[in-house]
């Protein structure tokens, strides 16, 4: 890591105070008088959950509140110079040359009916800071050291016809066209995937080395901020937790909400329950040469065939994790499971039952042993119906209960997922996000299923709410002798909740494993670039990581 | 490039589905106005007609046939210019329409020239300057505009420019058009009440195309690389929000078509229109038949152009 | 709870209760006057609206006739209340047939999908494809002039618009994870559209609804302006505009008053829409 300057430190925030004013004017304060500096060159992590206020402050070093939101009050130096109290017009001077920015959704960022190069180097048409064949040149070296391919031609085409890792690289090289003082990184590589992500985050690090620049790095992911972050600053509500080197903060937290979210990054491993004599011999679940897919159908198969011959079992009372990145077919698994997708080839047999493929000709008792809960809580809950309308339905639905009865069972259902009981009045838009999935889950329930199917319930969630998740899921499992399928590109959530583990790419299974030696035991070429690219609290992971540059070329969605 | 050959697909589609469309609406037209009255024998020799006489008319125009083969023969006949011939005064209504429809398409065309540039400048404004004191009043102007009724702005046009200012005559039928400035006081109020109508449209839409492409966050990055006001919403608003102003534009036309008939009965101005309120209280059906055709055809046009600009406007389907 | 980083989140998620602004409840007085005006109007008429009041036509303003006469020489003010029931009469009547069938029709079809939407969305859409104000022009033509051929042409109008509307609108919530839950749970097609759809949609059809109510007062307006719509003795404020269209260049209160009447109930019911709270009017 680099040492400290002796100089002034470039940024020199002081109780950074920033409102914002809601639709019947009410003023809220969402950062509640933050200080930190920054030394030049040095790269500082705003690290924290959503709603810490870490993307707030990032902008306001550019001077900038989005809609509804205003600069209360502190200082913001940049270089001697104070954001907080300059004109507009003087700010625009600054953001681009002293300070610049890389979004999250570079896809969203860049604007689609343009050229990729006209918009890399329009920061130094805007500012008049070199002609414009010499800013398309220092363009081609940006591309060049940000590892993109054909840095030559990239900048001729437009953003849609480029990935989504590269327009990433992209976005940092328009960052850098000015030779900005500090650039913010607003959680770059959120949205990417796993094996994408580890070559746009040392592309981000060997750049921002090279020309010693200083940057602001906005995540929710401790162990990618290990990777590039100086220094991290934790952040809660608006206000700063704790403020301290990495390597610091990952071995001696002193905070009790950072040893938390710690702690939620290492979760408890699975021990998996005994297995009955009888749930030995039929699996709760099998599939057999399953294929699925989309789209208008000729001679019975689907134009777009997303899952190819997918055989697999899982035995009561056992948990099976389904990994894979984006467009690997693990949602669509569960959907053709449930019949919401109906297979076009292949058998689900739910405890040694053959499932029609239709939705509308399964029998209603075999409905209710599979249970499906969807990633997204907000849209999982119809924001319409009261929290225990919602879980009466299924009470009356597949057990004809009513009145009193049912809502005796409700209170009870909220009482298994540590609701309470007063809940059942409120609407869903009323609840957080954690609360909202535990409704979820208390619906599945409601049914009194053997099997429920996960899908990514918990990707949506912040790390500790997400983690209090697992465990309740756990909990459950042992209380109602459930059995789980569980989705996610999460590896370490899968970790933490599953006996065995599938990977998936490409819509096939690749491989099945032991969840708790996933890392050892993998053999198949994706299995091990996917699990080698999860990035770990050390930060050294990403300087010690060897990767075979041909598997990469082969399997990494760039 | 795959693009492309989507992009052809959807507008071969789009046209498609206008003709599809143009097909049941004169099928519609066809059947409201020919089957629905009773019998147009009857109407045109009178209640005193002997039936034998009736029955003999009804075989002369072939209206014994099914009319199913009336239909078809009518479309075809469409479709080779043979609009029929009046049944009020017994001339070919191609000829009654020709002049007529070049009135209404000068009245419609200078409207166009007069109200796209203006509303265009107003609606940019209005979104580039949104929240300002110029765009609430541009705002509530338009809104009221496009609250009330063609004749109400037509009648207030006449009682400020007609009856209180005297600039104006209030008719333009019969007016003198031997001068230049003859003729634009004979065009002036039925092309203000127009121009009127259709800019308020125009302009609400336009701005919210303009409004929502600032929203973007490729317009909130420019912000963000120290980009001007001016830069933003000329530079990156605009050039994506150019279909769907477009769009807007093709769609506040297809209003010219309500618009005119109001307009051209208000102010006794001989287009299609008026020849077709008058048809409409006369029962005269072919003539009926055929404005309304000319209407459908002209509206289905303009709204086909908005959604082929639209489908065409998309960068991902043009590159 | 927790709090949000976006903060626009914040500003949606504190929105609670339904606070209307200034011009939206000033809005909201003038369709509540004139909904009363319509009901019970016939109770404050100083005059028989058909009764001949003076032999002087197109008289200004007096103590005695608050809005003049006309050009026969009936009390203007009694006519307008009378032209209320209507318009404000036949155009709710209408939209409500409208949107109705809109609703039902566009809910079944995003539900259903398939063969069914397909053909009902080409064949509602061909409908769209004709001018509002000629389609009732033809329609009038067709079978002639009457209150129940009004209502129902201007439903018919309108509900291929409605539908639109509710199909995409349902087509969205459809596509949300809580209607594949239900579905997966398996329920049927009627729960689906009555208890997870259609509580979720309502909010915009009733500001659709509203939007759909002016065009309807415009097109009847228009239909009776040119004398195809609200046939004499009983008249709408189009047909008042009508009859007292040559008092145009006197300038007469007979003329502007009913002008003013429908303005005001227009622009009125799109102020209120306007700035109904985005929770209410959002479309997405």
């Amino acid at each position: 890591m680099k040492e400290l300057s002796q100089t002034d430190p470039l940024v020199r925030v002081r109780d950074l105070k920033i409102g914002a004013t809601t639709d019947s004017g009410r003023s809220v304060e969402i950062i509640k008088g933050v200080s930190f500096d920054i030394a030049p060159g040095e790269i500082v992590a705003l690290i924290g959950e959503s709603g810490s206020g870490k993307t707030t402050i990032a902008l306001s070093m550019m001077g900038h509140a989005r809609t509804g939101c205003e600069i209360r009050g502190g200082e913001i130096e940049i270089a001697g110079r104070d954001v907080a109290q300059m004109s507009e017009r003087a700010r625009a001077a600054l953001r681009g040359v002293d300070v610049s920015y890389v979004p999250q959704s570079a896809a969203a960022a860049f604007n689609p009916s343009k050229r990729i190069l006209d918009q890399v180097i329009e920061i130094s048409a805007i500012h008049k800071l070199m002609p414009k064949a010499k800013a398309e040149a220092k363009a081609v070296e940006l591309f060049r050291a940000l590892k993109l391919p054909d840095p030559d031609t990239i900048g001729s085409r437009f953003p849609h016809q480029v990935s989504g890792g590269q327009l990433q690289r992209l976005a940092a090289a328009m960052a850098l066209i000015g030779d900005p003082k500090l650039v913010i990184f607003d959680e770059p590589t959120t949205a990417l995937d796993v094996t994408t992500q580890i070559e746009v985050l040392r592309a981000f690090r060997s750049v921002m080395e090279l020309g010693n620049i200083a940057g602001i790095y906005v995540s929710h992911d401790l162990a990618v901020v290990a990777q590039i972050a100086d220094r991290i600053v934790v952040l809660k509500g608006g206000e700063i937790q704790e403020v301290g080197e990495t390597q610091m903060i990952l071995d001696a937290p002193e905070h009790p909400y950072t040893k938390e979210l710690l702690a939620a990054f290492e979760p408890v491993r699975h021990e998996a329950l005994p297995i009955s004599a009888r749930a030995e011999k039929t699996p709760i679940l099998k599939v057999q040469n399953l294929w699925a897919g989309y789209g208008p159908k000729r001679n019975g198969e689907p134009m777009a065939k997303v899952l190819r011959n997918i055989d697999f079992s899982l035995m009561e009372g056992r948990n099976l994790g389904v990994i894979g990145e984006s467009g690997s077919g693990k949602s669509t698994l569960a959907r053709a499971i449930a019949g919401i997708l109906p297979a076009y080839r292949g058998d689900v047999l739910i405890d040694g039952h053959q499932m029609p493929p239709e939705l509308a000709k399964r029998r209603k008792e075999d409905l209710r042993q599979t249970q499906i809960v969807f990633q997204l809580a907000d849209t999982a809950l119809n924001p319409a119906q009261s929290i225990g309308a919602i879980l009466s339905r299924p009470l009356a639905f597949y057990h004809g209960m009513k009145g009193a009865q049912a809502e005796t069972r409700v209170i009870e259902l909220l009482d298994m997922v540590r609701l309470p009981a007063t809940l059942r009045y409120r609407l869903p838009g009323e609840l957080s996000g954690g609360q909202k999935q535990r409704v979820n889950l208390a619906r599945a329930l409601a049914a009194e299923p053997r099997l429920i199917l996960c899908d990514e319930i918990t990707s949506a969630l912040d790390t500790v709410v997400g983690a209090a998740v697992i465990e309740l899921m756990k909990e459950l499992q042992r209380e109602l002798k459930l059995s789980y399928l569980f989705i996610s590109h999460d590896l370490s959530t899968v970790e933490a909740i599953c006996d065995d583990v599938l990977v998936m790419y490409k819509g096939e299974v690749v491989e099945r494993m032991a969840a708790d030696k996933m890392a050892s035991d993998a053999t198949h070429p994706y299995s091990r670039l996917l699990i080698s690219s999860v990035p770990k609290l050390d930060p050294g992971w990403l300087d010690g990581l060897e990767q075979d540059p041909e598997l990469i070329a082969r399997f990494a969605n760039r | 490039m795959p693009g492309s050959l989507t992009l052809w697909f959807l507008v071969l589609q789009r046209l498609g589905i206008a003709l599809l469309t143009l097909l049941i609406v004169s099928f519609a037209v066809f059947f409201a106005t020919e089957l629905l009255p009773g019998d147009v024998a009857q109407i045109l020799l009178g209640q005193a007609a002997t039936p034998e006489a009736v029955a003999g008319l009804r075989h002369a125009m072939g209206l014994d046939e099914p009319a199913i083969l009336r239909f078809f023969g009518w479309l075809a006949g469409l479709v080779h210019g043979d609009l029929g011939t009046s049944y009020v005064n017994k001339m070919p209504v191609a000829q009654l329409i020709g002049d007529r429809l070049i009135n209404s398409l000068k009245l419609a065309g200078v409207t166009t020239v007069v109200s796209v540039p203006i509303s265009l400048l107003m609606g940019i404004a209005a979104a580039m300057w949104r929240g300002s004191i110029f765009d609430r009043v541009i705002s509530t102007l338009t809104i009221s505009l496009i609250s009330v009724p063609e004749f109400l702005v037509a009648t207030l046009s006449v009682l400020v420019f007609a009856v209180w200012l005297g600039w104006l005559p209030a008719l333009s039928y019969g007016a003198d058009t031997s001068s230049f400035t003859a003729l634009l006081k004979a065009y002036a109020m039925p092309v203000i009440t127009l121009s009127f109508v259709i800019s308020a449209q125009m302009i609400r839409m336009t701005r919210a195309a303009v409004i929502e492409t600032i929203n973007t966050p490729y317009v909130e990055m420019a912000l963000l690389k120290g980009a001007s006001r001016r830069r933003m919403v000329l530079g990156h608003a605009l050039p994506n929000a150019l279909g769907p102003i477009a769009n807007a534009i093709a769609l506040s036309l297809s209003y010219l078509v309500g618009g005119v008939i109001i307009v051209e009965t208000i102010f006794n101005y001989p287009g299609v229109a008026k020849l077709m309120v008058d048809a409409v209280s006369t029962r005269d059906l072919p003539l009926i038949q055929s404005c309304a055709m000319i209407f459908c055809v002209s509206y289905l046009s303009l709204i086909t152009l908005a959604d082929l600009i639209a489908i065409l406007s998309n960068p991902r389907l043009r590159h | 709870m927790k709090t949000l980083s976006n903060p626009l989140l914040l500003i949606s998620h504190a929105h609670h209760g339904y606070a209307f602004n200034k011009v939206g409840r000033a809005g909201l007085a003038v369709i509540i006057f004139w909904g009363l005006i319509a009901i019970f109007g016939p109770l404050i008429e100083p005059y028989p609206p058909g009764q001949i009041a003076s032999y002087d036509i197109f008289t200004p303003v007096s103590a005695e006739h608050w809005m003049g006469l006309d050009y026969l020489g009936h009390d203007v003010f009694s006519r307008v209340l009378m032209g209320a029931r209507y318009t404000v009469g036949i155009a709710l009547a209408s939209v409500f047939l409208a949107c109705t069938g809109g609703v039902i029709l566009g809910m079944i079809a995003a539900v259903a999908g398939g063969l069914f939407d397909m053909i009902l969305s080409r064949l509602l859409d061909a409908f769209n494809g004709i001018p509002s104000l000629l389609f009732g022009l033809v329609a009038v033509a067709a079978v002639g002039s009457s209150i129940p051929v009004l209502v129902l042409t201007l439903a018919a109008i309108y509900l291929p618009g409605s539908y639109r509307f509710a199909r995409a609108l349902a087509v969205n919530v459809n596509t949300m994870d809580f209607v594949t839950v239900a579905r997966a749970r398996g329920e049927k097609t009627p729960y689906l559209i009555l208890r997870e759809i259609f509580p979720n949609i309502l909010g915009p059809v009733l500001a659709d609804l509203g939007l759909r109510f002016v065009f309807i007062v415009l097109v009847l307006s228009g239909l009776s302006f040119l004398g195809l719509g609200v046939q004499p003795p009983n008249a709408d404020w189009g047909a008042l505009v009508r009859e007292n269209v040559e008092g145009l260049s006197l300038g007469a209160p007979a003329i502007i008053f009913p002008c003013i009447a429908i303005a005001s109930l227009t622009i009125s019911v799109n102020l209120f829409i306007d700035n109904l709270p985005t929770k209410i009017r959002d479309r997405s």
